[in-house]
């Protein structure tokens, strides 16, 4: 998997809140035993003018030529809501989204951005609305600066912050579970991870076994 | 010291303490479907991975598969013939149980899991599915998890979890009349919040709650991970035993003496303390229906499109004018009287027997008004053929309902069978989210008696007219 230490980009605002796996990928985009082929589908609801067309709806904010680019998105509570698809995660990393910042997360696509290498980053809901009000000035322009190593975000004027350092500008630090922090960070395998504890588990099993028979 | 249920079962299964701050949880069952199970499977041989216990590893066939009578291999859902060989040829290939499309124990993998035994008190399962949380109804600690960590169970027979917070509903007092499980995990929601649960896994408690019979406290988790909590369950009492008794891999013999001493261990010591505790009155659920495009949009049916709250955020503000914008309704319009277009009695939520029983009561001598598609789709091919012995099915038939085989059918559109463009559909699922059952339809979620009331009435109706 892909390491996750520091990324700068374009971000994009979304902030609906709930906006549920079903929005990000509609079943009818998921048409392959695959994890790939999912970019073109990623928001297809919003994105295209027809249910099954490809004709890009201009209302939609990642079709605008500002948000070309975009490799961040700033959401509303609840990002990633409904069903369990990673297809939802597949889609938004194809598609090219490295980071996605809201005040709350379904929770097992939370863990699916994890296990593929996408950053989710909880902040309060003001400070969500504070980076996209920056970042609306002008999105390719002031683009956010995502430190995983020191845990903060902020906004980096491209033009004028030259030289400066990312975290001079406005920032706020955000926290993440060090077991979350170090999947990303190493870009690590959860199995090859596990697997390394193999023994261990082999002894619980064991047990385990003898303790409830009628579950081995 | 005193311990939650939850606390229990996660000690039961903790294999160790991970530097990190997870930790690593054994898992005594995985059941996948075609839908995301293929991929997992594909995914793994592709890693030349072992799946490490097969035998206790289950896939059934239900989200692709057609519901129409004569089905096979081929489906409406675009290229989803591709998921049904996949799955086939992988669950062979990893000597796994399949459930498939033609087998008699076939079915929505949440309904066929309690109801062959699978499922058991004090056990973790898994599935990569996100309403597995309905199966904590048989004091399970079951979640739903993404293709990923699948894999990893599959190939570690454990999970690297963080561990929840704890939350308590109680759902005090009796149940009114024409008031279901579906009611109360709906009136649940729209107090707190589709976000209400996140972080928490939930433990359902209170005299509604042990009234319910099994049935229905599956149907009351489902939708725990629509108030987005971790998962939702039941302490195991004699009728979760009562339950699992005979039932097809429950355990037989001494080992089922064993296990019955083990479960009725399972329940929150008197002490014991939780993160958080949430108090409903039963006195005040009517039954519920939602009006909007997220579960939190439920109100009494007897009641009126909501207004904005005057203390709503600008977030909140627009998420309800989306809603009433979607759904074609404004604030102030009463729900009862609003014309349908079609009805559906189906989905991992409400389509086990008791379900079927309810709303037959309520079709029975009635037909269901000109111009709605109503159609029931049994949760599993076991409840279709129980249904079918007890006459069931002709009284939907008689009615004027579809009478279909076991599948997620309409409850999620993938392209192939849905309800019409802007459709006003009443249904027994559980999410109203948009375009989730055909493009742009309108659901509006409620329990199956209400259902079959509002697919006589050709509108939106108060079950209780017609119990
Ligand atoms: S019935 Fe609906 S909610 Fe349940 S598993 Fe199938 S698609 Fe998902």
């Amino acid at each position: 998997m892909e390491k996750f230490t520091v990324h700068q980009g374009v971000a994009a605002p979304m902030l609906q809140i709930n906006i549920d796996t079903d929005a990000i990928i509609p079943s009818r985009e998921m048409k392959l035993v695959s994890k790939q082929g999912l970019g073109e589908g990623l928001f297809a609801g919003w994105r295209y003018t027809l249910p099954n067309g490809r004709e890009p709806s201009p209302d939609f904010v990642l079709n605008q030529a500002q948000y070309e680019g975009t490799s961040i998105l700033l959401a509303g509570d609840n990002f990633g809501c409904g069903s369990s698809r990673e297809h939802a995660v597949w889609a938004l990393k194809e598609y090219g989204i490295k980071a996605i910042f809201a005040s709350g997360f379904g929770s097992i696509f939370y863990h699916n951005c994890i296990r593929n290498g996408i950053l989710p980053v909880v902040l309060q809901n003001d400070q969500v609305l504070v980076l996209a009000k920056q970042v609306q000035r002008d999105p390719q322009v002031c683009q956010l600066n995502v430190n995983l190593v020191d845990c903060y975000v902020s906004v980096l004027d491209t033009k004028n912050d030259k030289g400066k350092d990312a975290n001079e500008g406005l920032s706020f630090p955000f926290s993440i579970l060090p077991a979350q922090q170090a999947m990303l960070l190493e870009g690590l395998d959860g199995i090859a991870l596990t697997l390394k504890s193999k023994s261990k588990i082999e002894n619980f099993k064991h047990t385990y076994q003898a303790q409830y028979p009628w579950l081995a | 010291m005193d311990r939650t249920l939850f606390e229990k079962i996660w000690q039961h299964h903790l294999v160790e303490k991970l530097d990190d701050g997870a930790a690593l949880i054994y898992i005594d069952r995985v059941f996948l479907h075609e839908r995301t199970g293929s991929i997992a499977l594909k995914s793994l041989a592709a890693d030349q991975r072992p799946v490490v216990s097969p035998e206790h590893v289950f896939c059934t066939m239900d989200h692709i598969v057609d519901t129409l009578v004569g089905r096979g291999d081929n489906t409406q859902v675009p290229s989803g013939k591709n998921f049904i060989l996949a799955t086939r040829e992988a669950c062979i290939d990893a000597k796994i149980k399949l459930f498939d499309v033609t087998d008699p124990q076939q079915g929505i993998v949440h309904v066929v899991s309690p109801e062959l035994g699978i499922v058991q008190p004090g056990a973790t399962l898994v599935c990569p599915d996100s309403h597995t949380c309905s199966q904590g109804a048989l004091g399970a600690l079951a979640w739903g998890i993404g293709s990923s960590e699948a894999e990893h169970a599959l190939a570690t027979k454990t999970l690297r979890v963080s561990k929840p917070k704890t939350m308590k509903v109680n759902f005090n007092g009796e149940l009114g009349f024409g008031v279901s499980a579906k009611d109360m995990i709906l009136y649940l929601i729209a107090a707190y919040g589709a976000a209400g649960g996140a972080g928490y896994v939930i433990e359902f408690c209170g005299e509604a709650v042990t009234g319910l019979d099994i049935e229905a406290r599956l149907t009351l988790c489902n939708m725990a991970v629509e108030f987005s909590a971790f998962t939702g369950l039941v302490a195991p009492d004699d009728k979760a035993i009562e339950y699992l008794k005979g039932r097809e891999y429950a355990p037989k013999g001494a080992l089922w003496t064993q296990a019955v001493t083990f479960w009725q261990s399972l329940f929150t010591d008197e002490h014991a303390q939780f993160d958080k505790v949430i108090d409903i009155d039963c006195a005040g659920i009517g039954p519920t229906i939602t009006w909007g495009n997220s579960p939190q949009h439920a109100c009494a049916v007897d009641a009126s499109v909501p207004h904005i709250d005057k203390n709503a955020t600008e977030n909140q503000r627009k998420a309800m004018q989306r809603a009433y914008e979607y759904m074609g309704l404004s604030p102030g319009t009463p729900l009862k009287g609003l014309p349908i277009g079609a009805a559906f009695i189906g989905s991992c939520t409400n389509s086990r027997l008791s379900d079927l029983r309810l709303a037959a009561k309520v079709l029975t001598g009635r037909k269901v008004a000109p111009g709605v598609n109503a159609i029931c789709v049994p949760g599993s091919t076991t409840v279709k053929r129980q249904a079918e012995a007890e006459g069931l099915d002709k009284i939907f038939i008689d009615a004027g309902f579809e009478w279909r085989e076991a599948g997620c059918s309409m409850c999620f559109f993938a392209g192939g069978e849905s309800f019409a463009y802007r459709q006003r559909v009443v249904t027994s699922t559980n999410r109203n989210f948009e375009s989730r059952q055909g493009p742009e339809t309108r659901s509006h979620l409620a329990s199956p008696a209400t259902v079959a009331a509002c697919a006589i009435a050709g509108c939106i109706a108060d079950v209780r007219e017609y119990l």
